[in-house]
């Protein structure tokens, strides 16, 4: 038995070689780093991988690998997908309010006379600022 | 599905399609390549067992992100879906950002307009504020905004559910 094998060639029961393609990326100390990638992408399809990628950037393919992986068995319907999903979600509610708070700058700043005591309760109120907003059209 | 014409995955594989093909139901001879892809990828194997584990009924979905999946990684081998969920979270921070700013803005007009009334009642403006030292901070804020430091989020009404902890930490640049 070989003590220096890297985590892949240990869970293939295989020799682990001098040029094994997987040893710089799956150290022993992390078993669970490669049983992660192999369970839903496959050994031969991450070594392809690998293979096909100058070596300077297989770390980082191994790591978004890694992090793929690790979405897809928390999440077996939507893995990372359902992460993007969430974030262009997120993107979409930002750029909405940051509409609705530039119109309502800009009407701050167009009437500036309007501006009461009970205004300062609309901060951040959407129907004011669509309001706001609705002045501009 | 099945019969005398197999589905695209059963095609690929040079293998005969079943009346319960699981693939069958999702890729259609039609279009090759969508199991073209998420072969290459995940591999039919894989592939079968993440569908076989799934309900029925959640398994043209759980395709559906296999696909999206696959094609991100094809088209980038080193960082995939992972390049997309970078980019759109910095798209979060800047756009969180320009919102706080304007948000500052909205405060320090109003400072300006009616400073005894914001004074007076800071979590009017503050939303959730319900503290003395609200006021104070209120008014360093505004300073601060003046001096073009909009990086502070204390009076920031930026709702819990947009922020995200990074995925990364350091390992992608």
């Amino acid at each position: 038995m070989n003590p220096g094998r890297c985590a892949a060639c240990r869970y293939l029961r295989r020799r682990c070689p001098p040029d094994c393609i997987f040893s710089p990326y799956f150290p022993p100390n992390n078993p669970q780093r490669f049983v992660s990638i192999h369970r839903i992408y496959g050994a031969s399809n991450v070594a392809k991988l690998l293979q096909q990628l100058p070596s300077h950037l297989r770390t980082q393919a191994a790591d978004s690998l890694y992090l793929e992986a690790q979405y897809r068995m928390e999440d077996p319907v939507y893995g990372c997908v359902g992460l993007i999903s969430l974030l262009q979600q997120q993107i979409h509610d930002v750029e909405r309010q940051l509409a609705m708070t530039q119109a309502e700058i800009a009407f701050r700043a167009r009437h500036p006379q309007a501006v009461e005591s009970n205004l300062l309760n609309n901060v951040g109120n959407p129907s004011f600022s669509n309001q706001a907003s609705s002045w501009f059209m | 599905m099945g019969g005398n014409s197999p589905c695209a995955s059963c095609k690929l594989l040079r293998r005969r399609c079943a009346k319960d093909c699981i693939f069958a139901p999702y890729f259609p001879s039609d279009d090759p390549h969508k199991f073209a892809i998420v072969h290459k990828v995940f591999g039919a194997s894989n592939v079968s067992k993440t569908l076989q584990e799934l309900p029925l009924q959640q398994r043209a979905d759980a395709v559906s992100s296999l696909v999206y999946e696959a094609n991100a990684r094809i088209r980038d081998p080193v960082y995939g879906c992972v390049g997309a969920i970078s980019y759109l979270q910095n798209q979060v921070s800047q756009l969180q950002m320009q919102l706080a700013v304007a948000q500052a803005e909205i405060v320090c007009i109003q400072m300006q307009q009616d400073p005894i009334m914001v004074a007076a009642n800071p979590q009017m403006v503050l939303g959730q504020a319900d503290d003395d030292d609200q006021a104070f901070l209120l008014q360093n804020q505004c300073f601060n905004f003046a001096n073009n430091n909009a990086s502070s989020s204390a009076y920031v009404n930026i709702h819990e559910s947009l922020k995200r902890e990074s995925i990364f930490g350091d390992k992608v640049s």
